[in-house]
């Protein structure tokens, strides 16, 4: 730094105010994470944490070697999870679709009645992880894959039916007024106008949230809800880690063979 | 161009997507059977959902008229054991992610570094949160302590990949023009680097500590602490209307975090 | 015929765009609207199959008023008027027939245009005017395929479909280079002649509206300021319409593409002779 005279002034990234704002804003996080520390960590049993490393390497040793022929064991709840993600994924676009339409500013019939509450239905599914749907479902249904598809069909309502919507509202007006004004009614406005433009990007979304649930799936069976889960959680059970590693394995190998088809599809697509 | 021209009168929409007619058929085909098997491997116990149709109603019962007051208790701690590990963990994440997304940045890290930091988000990213959790349980004890830890390892993966992706898409001539004064690494990352992307960091922290919320109400089911155990416990023991009170604050929470980080973000823009 | 009797517009926030306009088109004349940007050109034609409704004031299309009437009505009445638009406003991701046959949506019930099984009769009249525009063989590409002159054929075709009583067309010419302005221009004039079609054409560009308009109407802040032939919109005219600018200059600029594109056309034949 050079000496500057009276006549320069200094330069300064921030005026003194907005400085003093935002080191009051770190301040304040910093005290409220070291409060929230205190709090989370009220009814942690310390000893457990200091004995980790211990027992992470007992763990390892149990698990590796990975039991490599229970794999014959795992292929059908494999299948069962493929279709919980698929057909759940199905379920969630049948009722997503006229949730976003009744949601998307342009095209709600109704914005008073209709509108608020397709929203609150959306955010209402996107609040709720798809494995406390399936405890949910898993208490009313009885276990079983029905449980699991419903579970990530209610699920991807809200995540489908919020990027669609979007989707609608973006639609360019000028193609909608041309349609319009050939007389055409609303159904027709619909199909001819809307439709065709929103229609990439839906493709888009459903093969994405296909892609997300085949690993939320994965785990449904924690709770009863059916698919690789169901194993995961008995071999847990019982301790087998060896089991369970395979499983990871397995499950791995699922997410990653499912990104990249959603991947191709979605290149393919757009 | 004459009157006599005869012009068709069927047309036909083209294949848009699928041009080969065999292949549209063999997929066609391919999806109904699949559908087909798919569906006969639903087994539905007619009797069993008849039985749950009574619990069912029993549950919409409950989220219509919720009980927020007789576990009010188990329901506060709940809430403050997720509310208090989803900032903890945001932030030590955020923290953790910083270094790891800049060694992922094929642009500024060298090579090894570069797989290293790829490795870690790559593992972090595949795993699901409830399976790191279960692991974090099994080693750490119950409690929110390992729901801080599994929400920590998330974030990692989360916020490491996208942060990578934004530096190697920032301006390459803005950080050229920094390099071509001599600047040092640390300088590099300070002038050339930081400016593009903070705003982007800031606004992807945020969207974070909302997913970080609603999945420490599911990593409470595998026992690591937060809101998701108490809602495990009420439908355990079939206390569809706690239950109901329980969603619901997750939901007013989720929409309020939703409206406030908008805010936020408008506002440090 | 088409008689519009004291139109007026006034927007929610305040803005009068159009005040007290009335004018009477007989068949077969075209209509050229100028004025500057804000004059309320797009407002007016908007109001006529009330895409914007009116304030205050009637539009008569062949005695029926289509400022009084209701959704199913005014829907039969839309399909009576065909429209052109700016950017040519096509349905980008269907094909050119589709947006061709889109013009036959009033007329066909839900589930056929669903179907895309419109009338023997439709279809064929779709290609005869693919084939009118000279656009036959691209009936079953996607609308994005294709070059701007080439779309706003598209919109024409579109237009027509609807078997208009009237044409309205909404700046033509906005995204498309001199050349092409003129070729879409000499189109539409020349369709309006087969066919005894009256149009009110909203163009900004002087020289064409001057060559290509039977009759101009010129707006100014929302109000006419000029009703006459072309050959009347004299420089204290367009002082009147635009304010003070220099014409002279815009004139030149447009009398030179018309050189250049007549000695392109000379060009073309001579080579044509050559082979």
């Amino acid at each position: 730094m050079s000496v500057t005279d009276a006549q320069t002034p200094i330069w300064r990234h921030r005026t003194p105010k907005a400085r003093l704002a935002l080191w009051g804003g770190w301040l304040a996080c910093v005290a409220l994470f070291v409060w929230c520390w205190e709090m989370m960590t009220q009814r942690t049993i310390w000893a457990f944490v200091y004995d980790a490393p211990r027992a992470a390497g007992d763990l390892l040793g149990r698990a590796v070697p990975p039991k490599w022929d229970y794999i014959d064991s795992l292929i059908w709840p494999l299948w069962d999870t493929m279709n919980i993600a698929t057909l759940g994924t199905l379920l969630g676009i049948i009722l997503a679709v006229p949730l976003a339409f009744l949601a998307a500013n342009n095209t709600t019939p109704s914005r008073l009645v209709l509108r608020p509450i397709a929203l609150f239905l959306i955010v209402a599914s996107r609040s709720i992880n798809s494995l406390i749907w399936a405890l949910l479902l898993v208490s009313i249904l009885g276990p079983g894959i029905l449980a699991g598809i419903i579970a990530i069909g209610l699920r991807s309502v809200g995540f489908i039916g919020k990027l669609l919507y979007e989707a609608i509202e973006e639609t360019d007006v000028k193609q909608v007024e041309a349609v319009t004004a050939t007389g055409a009614s609303q159904a027709q406005i619909l199909n001819y106008a809307i439709v065709p433009q929103v229609l990439p990007t839906f493709y888009g979304i459903s093969v994405f949230r296909w892609d997300i649930n085949i690993r939320e799936s994965a785990i449904l069976g924690l709770v009863g809800a059916g698919g690789i889960g169901l194993q995961l959680q008995a071999s847990m059970s019982v301790l087998a880690w060896n089991q369970v590693s395979l499983i990871l394995l397995v499950i791995l190998g699922t997410v990653v063979l499912s990104e990249w088809v959603s991947a191709k599809v979605r290149h393919a697509i757009i | 161009m004459s009157d006599a021209t005869t012009y068709p009168t069927r047309w036909r929409k083209p294949p848009m997507m699928v041009k080969s007619r065999f292949w549209r058929i063999a997929l066609t085909l391919g999806a109904i059977v699949y559908l087909a098997l798919a569906l006969s491997t639903v087994e539905v116990n007619w009797a069993r959902v008849v039985e749950g149709m009574s619990r069912a109603q029993r549950f919409i019962a409950g989220f219509l008229q919720p009980d927020f007051t007789s576990r009010s208790r188990d329901i506060w701690i709940g809430i403050g054991e997720s509310l208090t590990m989803t900032f903890t963990s945001t932030v030590v994440g955020v923290l953790i992610s910083i270094p790891i997304g800049l060694g992922a940045a094929r642009n500024i890290a060298p090579r090894p570094v570069y797989l290293v930091c790829r490795s870690i988000i790559a593992i972090s990213r595949s795993l699901q949160e409830v399976i790191i959790a279960i692991f974090f349980v099994a080693l750490f004890g119950f409690g929110a302590f390992a729901g801080f830890l599994t929400l920590s390892f998330a974030t990692i993966g989360f916020i490491g990949k996208l942060l990578a992706e934004d530096i190697e898409d920032i301006d390459e001539k803005q950080a050229e023009a920094i390099r071509a004064t001599g600047a040092n690494w640390v300088q590099l990352v300070n002038y050339g680097v930081q400016p593009q992307v903070m705003p982007r960091l800031i606004g992807l922290s945020l969207y974070r500590l909302d997913i970080n919320f609603r999945e420490s109400a599911v990593i409470g089911i595998v026992g690591a602490g937060g809101i998701g155990g108490t809602l495990n416990t009420a439908l355990g023991r079939y206390e569809y209307d706690t239950a109901g009170a329980i969603l619901l604050i997750i939901i007013a929470i989720v929409m309020l975090a939703e409206y406030s980080s908008g805010y936020l973000r408008r506002f440090l823009k | 015929m088409l008689k519009i009797d004291g139109l007026g517009k006034t927007y929610k926030t305040g803005d009068k765009a159009l005040s007290d306009v009335s004018f009477e088109i007989p068949k077969g004349e075209v209509l050229g609207l100028i004025g500057p940007s804000g004059a309320g050109k797009s407002t007016l034609i908007r109001c006529i199959n009330r895409l914007v409704q009116p304030t205050t004031g009637k539009v008569l299309l062949n005695d029926l008023n289509i400022t009084g009437l209701r959704t199913g009505e005014l829907r039969r009445a839309r399909r009576r008027i065909g429209m052109i638009f700016q950017e040519y406003a096509l349905v980008e991701r269907l094909t050119v027939m589709e947006n061709v046959l889109s013009g036959r949506l009033g007329y066909v019930g839900f589930w056929r245009s669903f179907l895309r099984k419109y009338p023997e009769k439709d279809v064929a009249n779709a290609y005869r005017l693919l084939d009118r525009v000279g656009l036959m063989q691209h009936a079953d590409k996607r609308a994005d395929a294709l070059s701007g002159g080439q779309r706003q054929r598209v919109g024409i075709a579109r237009a027509l479909a609807q078997d208009p009583e009237l044409l309205l067309i909404d700046e033509p010419t906005a995204s498309l280079d001199p050349k092409t302005s003129r070729q879409i221009m000499r189109l539409i004039v020349e369709i309006c002649r087969e066919r005894g079609l009256p149009a009110i054409i909203n163009i900004h560009d002087v020289v064409l509206a001057q060559q290509f308009s039977d009759r101009i109407i010129g707006l100014q802040a929302g109000r006419v300021v000029f009703d006459g032939v072309p050959s009347d919109l004299t420089e204290d005219a367009l002082t009147l319409i635009y304010g003070a600018e220099d014409w002279t200059a815009m004139r030149k600029g447009a009398a030179e593409d018309a050189e250049a594109e007549a000695e392109e056309q000379a060009q073309t034949e001579k080579m044509m002779g050559a082979l």
